[in-house]
């Protein structure tokens, strides 16, 4: 067995270091039992391999095939060196930097990685990752509600469906209440109208999940009015480069999924949740925090800090029970980050928005079809004479991937259902284009 | 903080540079910065025509510009500076660090495996779903048990995900119970997961050898107990022999058996969770399952499910359906009637699933009963070996991990950390330290199946002579100062959480009119 060093040889001389006769005595302890797994015994790389590339075989690669999909999970090209850097052993094969003097790269990549997220986001502090950007948004309120020592929170209905079903569930059984409104492809629900004095925190995403771009000062001055925190979710982060930031607008929180400039989507997981805020409020943070120091010698060093907020120190009285988070993809997100420099990240961000404005351009002409925002980033809900479930497995077939209906987040409101969400990237070239425009001409 | 003794081993080797041989200071790349610099070269946006309605962001974002050859000596400098599996051994107890084949990230990194998204029709994606399919039949087969959720992103989310069916289930039966029980011994992240699942949280004591003590379980279980979550093999390595006996005496109360599966990688192939009467167990994939730990994550944390809480998992999870396998996605639908929610976005931790998928077909179930073995086998030689300097913490055999204290080093002057320091030195990651907290000063070793007789072998005798020095009582000012053959020396955690740094900042210029 390949990764196995121990020879016959070797474990025999062990047992009788040890005082034991056989491998299987170690375990007399354990109840016997059934063992007879229905499963196959080992297999060499190669075997291996066929099998996986079996699996991979009965997918259609987005690499293969023109793709408009988004709703919070987007596809970028991600240059050769980070796929490399972040396969280096030294990161990958490491654990959680509990001893700092032999962990400064990973410390120093989380600490420029928080910065990083700061700045994009135009927020004071960022932590080391979440695990995505569902359960950050779930975090954010909880954080909300230890904040203000309130427990009403409210979520706008245009908040991702899975940011607001994770909220819902992992905050269920601690005496919290929340709201949810209704999804809102039209962009018309009032928040504003709904702030009061007992609530914890409102919840809104920008870029919506509809596509909408919103300016949210007033929302956030209304808040501040009340007592209440503004929580922003950014489900795509390469929206940072070029629309005004969160932080700007008065958000309190920022969360958001980086997994879009961390690289492939890999049928949606693991991603990393970007968490930002105000620095008054860095003690009621969850997650890990980096902190600079310097050590005996007196040079500046790296280490986990704030640990007092943490499971492993605080029990039952943590603000969050994650341990594990998302080390290598935020370490991949800030390579990608810093691989496009400021330069960079704004001139993606510009190329994304006018390929997304040339995509609506071509099929909001389409006869039946409209384009539902006046205002989005790089994608956008249209309406369809038809149901939008139906024409995404007829153009499937075709070989096109069309986008995301709506009726998949939201399948018991029948209004929703000729709603199709549909995102453009640098990926979207002109030819991209052309094959879904020519899809839509025929099935509609 | 200075301390007065140490030998200032910096001045020994002064450069101009400030780096040291193959050892290279590096800056924080906003400090590296050209401006107008970018390692990507991207073509012109195709047109200028805008519809953000006015939220143009105005001002930098405020990041640097740097060439790809920077940017890659960048990363490369600092990855020098992380001690790794690759690099050397690596014992952490409960961590489980062992060796990361490289097939499972070439797997991960296949195009149909990678390049897919997780709102594809089904009808594109069935390769996936069969993957999912079949890490869920490998993970039920291996542990006995039913049913699993997929979707938990790590080990504390897998507990969350088994408390919230425990909840789910009891609720359904109309049963408000309030407390979780757990021992002494616990990892944090079993009362904090009990706790954000709203329950509160009492202590069981441990029985002087190193397990749950079953009669003060049996006391403190009532109407008012929901479950008891206990890691087994435990965090002191041993095995609760009482496993099946405390499982009888949970369900007679009417609550549910957790078990932590942090540990799981010592039993693996050899006992079933039917076998103890489990509820619910979490498998860390990045444990058990070499899935690599990438500097803290990401993880997985798969939970299997007895047939009392398998109606209530978490969405997603893959059905067969008529035209091939689909994907139960809305609780309160279909098969998803009784579930409690959506823990994680998307599909799960697909990534990691594949790698997972990939170790164990390389293992197949002969090889995963030979990885429990040799793990386990691994920890009894250190445990003995290092008997003849250390404190072992219990007699008899453990299990895929071996518990010291600190009662070796009494009267030395020489704490836990000093000695741990010291064995960065000689080259080697310290074990876990100080936890679990039932022993004095812990040292957790873990070595996991993939290091040789010979590594150990190295590592017990340099371990062995530190504890000597250690004991001979002339050299403390060694372990005082240790680690001296780092990229940085002790670290002032204090100033750290005292005034917080917690990003980078540009120095103040005077300001410029607008």
């Amino acid at each position: 067995m390949r990764y196995l060093p121990l020879t016959e040889a070797d474990r025999g001389a062990m047992l009788s270091t040890i005082g034991v006769d056989s491998v299987d005595a170690l375990f007399s302890e354990l109840p016997t039992g059934d063992l007879s797994f229905d499963l196959p015994d080992h297999q060499g790389e190669l075997e291996v391999e066929q099998a996986l590339t079996a699996f991979a075989r009965e997918n259609i690669s987005c690499a293969d095939a023109p793709s408009f999909l988004g709703a919070g999970n987007y596809r970028h090209h991600t240059p050769a060196s980070l796929d490399y850097l972040i396969q280096r052993g030294e990161f990958l094969t490491a654990y959680t930097p509990y001893q700092p003097e032999i962990s400064q790269g990973t410390l120093q990549t989380i600490f420029e990685f928080q910065t990083q997220v700061a700045l994009m986001t135009d927020m004071e502090v960022a932590n080391a990752s979440m695990y995505d950007g569902a359960t950050g948004c779930a975090e954010a309120a909880a954080m909300a509600c230890r904040v203000t020592k309130r427990n009403k929170i409210l979520v706008s209905g245009g908040v991702h469906a899975h940011y607001r079903d994770v909220t819902q569930t992992q905050l269920k059984h601690i005496g919290l209440t929340i709201e949810c409104l209704a999804p809102d492809p039209i962009g018309i629900e009032d928040l504003i109208g709904r702030i009061d004095d007992d609530l914890a925190c409102v919840v809104v995403q920008n870029p919506g999940f509809f596509g909408h771009l919103v300016d949210l000062s007033p929302l956030a001055e209304e808040c501040h009015s009340h007592g209440v925190l503004l929580v922003v979710c950014v489900a795509e982060p390469v929206s940072l480069g070029l629309v005004t930031a969160p932080g700007t607008m008065g958000a309190d929180i920022v969360v958001g999924e980086g997994q879009s400039l961390a690289g492939p989507a890999s049928f949606g997981g693991p991603g990393v949740g970007l968490f930002a805020t105000r620095e008054k409020f860095i003690r009621q943070m969850p997650g890990r925090l980096c902190g600079e120091t310097t050590d005996e010698d007196g040079r500046r060093g790296f280490v986990l800090t704030l640990s007092t907020r943490e499971q492993h120190i605080r029990r039952e009285k943590a603000t969050s029970n994650i341990c594990t988070n998302s080390g290598l993809i935020a370490l991949a997100f800030s390579i990608h980050v810093t691989l496009l420099g400021e330069a960079g990240f704004t001139k993606l961000a510009a190329i994304n928005h006018a390929n997304a404005v040339t995509l609506a351009e071509r099929v909001g002409v389409l006869a039946g079809v409209k384009v539902v925002p006046q205002n989005f980033f790089n994608e956008f809900a249209v309406t369809l004479p038809k149901p939008a479930a139906d024409v995404v497995d007829e153009l499937a077939v075709k070989g096109i991937l069309a986008g995301v209906p709506a009726s998949r987040f939201y399948p018991q409101y029948e209004e929703l259902s000729n709603v199709l969400l549909v995102a453009a990237t640098e990926m979207t070239t002109e030819a991209c284009v052309d094959a879904l425009v020519a899809g839509l001409k025929k099935v509609l | 903080m200075t301390n007065p003794n140490q030998k200032n081993v910096a001045d020994a080797s002064q450069t101009v540079s400030g780096h040291r041989g193959l050892s290279f200071e590096e800056a924080i790349i906003f400090e590296i910065d050209t401006p107008g610099s970018s390692a990507v070269d991207l073509p012109e946006p195709e047109h200028d025509r805008d519809r953000l309605g006015g939220l143009r962001r105005r001002g930098g974002v405020g990041l640097p510009g740097l060439s790809e050859p920077d940017v890659v000596r960048h990363y490369t400098r600092l990855s020098q500076k992380n001690y790794s599996i690759d690099s050397g051994f690596y014992p952490l107890g409960s961590c489980t660090m062992k060796h990361n084949p490289r097939l499972n990230e070439k797997m991960a990194r296949l195009p149909g495996l990678a390049d897919i998204h997780p709102f594809q029709p089904a009808s594109t994606a069935q390769g996936a779903y069969r993957l999912m399919d079949t890490l869920a039949h490998w993970l039920k087969e291996l542990t006995g048990l039913p049913a699993i959720a997929l979707s938990p992103a790590a080990g504390a989310h897998g507990e969350l995900c088994g408390l919230m069916c425990i909840r789910a289930a009891l609720q359904a039966s109309g049963d408000a119970r309030s407390v979780v029980l757990v021992p002494e011994s616990a990892h944090g992240t079993n009362p904090a997961t009990a706790a954000i699942c709203g329950y509160a949280v009492e202590s069981i004591p441990g029985n002087g050898n190193g397990r749950v003590d079953l009669n003060a379980l049996k006391e403190r279980l009532g109407p008012d107990v929901a479950a008891v979550m206990i890691t087994n093999p435990n965090t002191c390595g041993l095995f609760e022999t009482e496993a099946k006996e405390i499982a009888d005496a949970v369900h007679t109360a009417g609550a549910y058996f957790y078990m932590d599966g942090a540990n799981f990688n010592a039993i693996v192939g050899r006992v079933t969770l039917a076998e103890l009467g489990v509820d619910a167990m979490h498998i860390n994939l990045h444990k058990t399952f070499s899935t690599p730990h990438g500097g803290g994550g990401p993880g997985a944390g798969p939970t299997v499910l007895s047939e009392a809480l398998a109606a209530f998992a978490p969405v997603p999870f893959v059905v067969h359906g008529p035209r091939g396998l689909a994907m139960a996605e809305h609780a309160g639908q279909g098969e998803a009637q009784h579930s409690f929610g959506r823990m994680k976005g998307f599909q799960g931790q697909f990534g990691v699933f594949v790698r997972a998928v990939a170790y164990m077909m390389s293992f197949g179930k002969d090889g995963l009963r030979q990885v429990s073995g040799d793990a386990v086998l691994n920890a009894n030689y250190l445990r003995v070996r290092l008997s003849e300097e250390l404190t072992a913490s219990y007699d008899g055999i453990c299990m895929h991990e071996a518990l010291f204290d600190d009662r070796f080093l009494k009267d030395t002057g020489i704490t836990t950390l000093d000695f741990a320091k010291a064995m960065i030195d000689e080259g080697f990651h310290p074990p876990t330290m100080y936890f679990p907290l039932v022993v004095h000063g812990a040292l957790l070793m873990e070595p996991t199946e993939t290091e040789s007789k010979a590594t150990l072998d190295q590592f017990c005798e340099s371990v062995l002579a530190l504890a000597r020095k250690a004991k001979r009582g002339d050299a403390v000012d060694d372990f005082k100062n240790a680690p001296v053959l780092t990229p940085r020396r002790r670290l002032d955690e204090t100033q750290a959480a005292r005034k917080p740094v917690l990003r980078w900042k540009p120095v103040p210029m005077p300001q410029a009119a607008e």
